[in-house]
């Protein structure tokens, strides 16, 4: 199995958003709508603050639990790889998947009722190239590629810097990655 | 200080700025599917145990109530769907670790047990119905052979029943993304709450002083355990991880369900109808009885409310999706 993952640098975020509107604009996520967003966290004690962006979707995760508890099979793996997809046409809009998610990623299709979600771009993944956020991203503050790689500039990354996933206590094994 | 907010949109329906996903349709299957599981199990355990004297209505009649319960809570789950056109989906696959395609497949069975447990008694239950049964070769071969297998048809459906019945708690304990609802102690609290409502459901249609009293002692003994249940879930989640002390301290410790959970489903559907029918035990009323069971079926339903509408809000993440002028007094000044 292929493992795709995604590497976002926290220091040189700067929160624009440009990443939310160009996954809006590249698949088309119909208006009130979002398969990724930008969330500010601060943390400390006034005046001694630090602040993060961090742009956050899908994790992809290697222990997906919305595929696992989908009850017909529309949450799935594409081609051999962690990359999670939903096929509409198997999906009854049950919401499993949306409660099985730690991250809340998932979201109701308007006017459809079926359920979508981040996809990595698997489009263009499928071309060689990155996903939307990440070939938009102002600051070149994304990397997106495969773990398996060791060569890769998110394999790099890993190896050379400091990082964090989201909520690790979940189990899920998230394959997006905050640089820190 | 911690503070996330949003800095770009995000309003997903339903998703934001809490998980409401699942609402009253979903609680009120839950509830119904608990019913049906305990009309199973009595009806099955009256035949069992040769009480069909004792209890005539359990005996006789209740089981014909399953599959019209099941319906209609299964009409409910259909309501649910966003996607309506594509419920088929559930009977084109079979997911092994899908506790909800289980469920599917559960009901399915169900209807088929259910209805050969009515057959085994339709003559008796529904006087109506036996000429007509008769007057057609295969359909009183069919009811014949129930009866002789009653017993047989009961050791199906008792355990049929109690599968239905754990099953939908099974389901929401299997999202570890919803810390409340993430301990195995909630499939014997359903059971067992599926079980006394339809004891009280017996109590209340029965026309039989000697049955009311049998399933009121039943249903004595079922609140009992369901009240030890609801205190081991509590210290379950009360010493579990950091995500379930918060969905219990958000929730019901002091919350927005605080009053659900403890007035309504506690108190007013758990100890007063404990209270009264031991009153009736001692004697002092049908009435009781009756207000009694229907505070048991309340309590059944506001169980499955509070935990659908509690356990898909707790959550690992804790976003601020919309200005909040509190905020400000979590900056904490040196």
């Amino acid at each position: 199995m292929t493992r795709y993952a995604m590497v976002i640098d926290t220091t040189t975020c700067i929160g624009c958003g440009d990443c939310v509107v160009a996954c809006k604009t590249e698949n088309k996520v119909p208006e009130g709508l979002n398969r990724d967003w930008v969330v500010e966290a601060t943390k400390g004690t006034y005046p001694n603050l630090t602040t993060e962006f961090r742009s956050e979707r899908c994790n992809h995760c290697s222990n997906p639990t919305c595929v696992t508890l989908c009850p017909t099979g529309a949450s799935h793996l594409w081609k051999d790889t962690n990359i999670v997809l939903v096929d509409p046409d198997q999906c009854t809009g049950c919401k499993a998947c949306i409660a099985a998610c730690p991250y809340d990623a998932r979201l109701v299709m308007h006017p459809g009722g079926y359920i979508d979600k981040c996809t990595f771009c698997h489009h263009r993944v499928e071309d060689g190239l990155d996903p939307a956020c990440v070939s938009s991203c102002p600051t070149r503050c994304m990397h997106f590629g495969s773990l398996d790689d060791q060569g890769s500039i998110v394999s790099e990354l890993l190896k050379t810097r400091e990082h964090k996933v989201l909520n690790p206590g979940t189990g899920n094994d998230p394959n997006v990655f905050y640089l820190v | 200080m911690t503070e996330e907010l949003f800095v770009t949109a995000r309003a997903n329906d339903l998703i934001d700025p809490g998980l409401q996903i699942w609402t009253w349709e979903v609680a009120m299957y839950l509830f119904l599917g608990g019913v049906t599981a305990g009309i199973m199990v009595f009806a099955a355990i009256v035949a069992l145990l040769n009480k069909d004297r004792e209890a005539p209505f359990a005996s006789d009649r209740l089981a014909i109530l399953a599959p019209i319960v099941l319906s209609i809570g299964m009409a409910m789950l259909f309501l649910d769907l966003e996607h309506k056109p594509y419920v088929f989906r559930f009977y084109t696959t079979f997911r092994v670790l899908s506790p909800m395609s289980w469920g599917a497949w559960i009901l399915i069975i169900i209807y088929p047990v259910s209805i050969l447990q009515i057959l085994s008694t339709v003559r008796r239950g529904v006087p109506q119905a036996a000429g007509f049964i008769d007057r057609l070769a295969p359909a009183r071969a069919l009811v014949d052979w129930c009866e002789a297998h009653r017993r047989e048809i009961a050791f199906i459906a008792a355990p049929a029943g109690v599968l239905l019945g754990v099953y939908t708690a099974i389901l929401l304990s299997a999202f570890g993304a919803r810390p409340f609802w993430n301990t195995g102690i909630l499939a014997p609290l359903f059971l067992v709450s599926g079980l006394s409502t339809a004891a009280a459901l017996v109590a209340l249609l029965t026309r039989d002083h000697g049955e009311r009293a049998w399933f009121t002692r039943i249903d004595i003994g079922l609140i009992v355990v369901e009240l030890a249940l609801v205190g081991l879930f509590i210290i379950n989640l009360a010493t579990g991880s950091a995500a379930q002390i918060k969905a219990l301290e958000c929730c019901v410790m002091g919350g927005p369900f605080t009053f659900a959970f403890w007035v309504l489903f506690v108190g007013i559907g758990l100890l007063i109808p404990l209270v009264l029918e031991i009153l009736e035990m001692r004697g002092l009323g049908k009435t009781l009885a009756l207000a009694a069971a229907v505070l048991v079926l309340v309590g059944g339903y506001t169980l499955r409310h509070v935990m659908i509408e509690v356990g898909q809000r707790s959550t690992w993440t804790s976003y601020e999706t919309q200005y909040n002028a509190e905020l400000l007094d979590r900056l904490e000044y040196p």
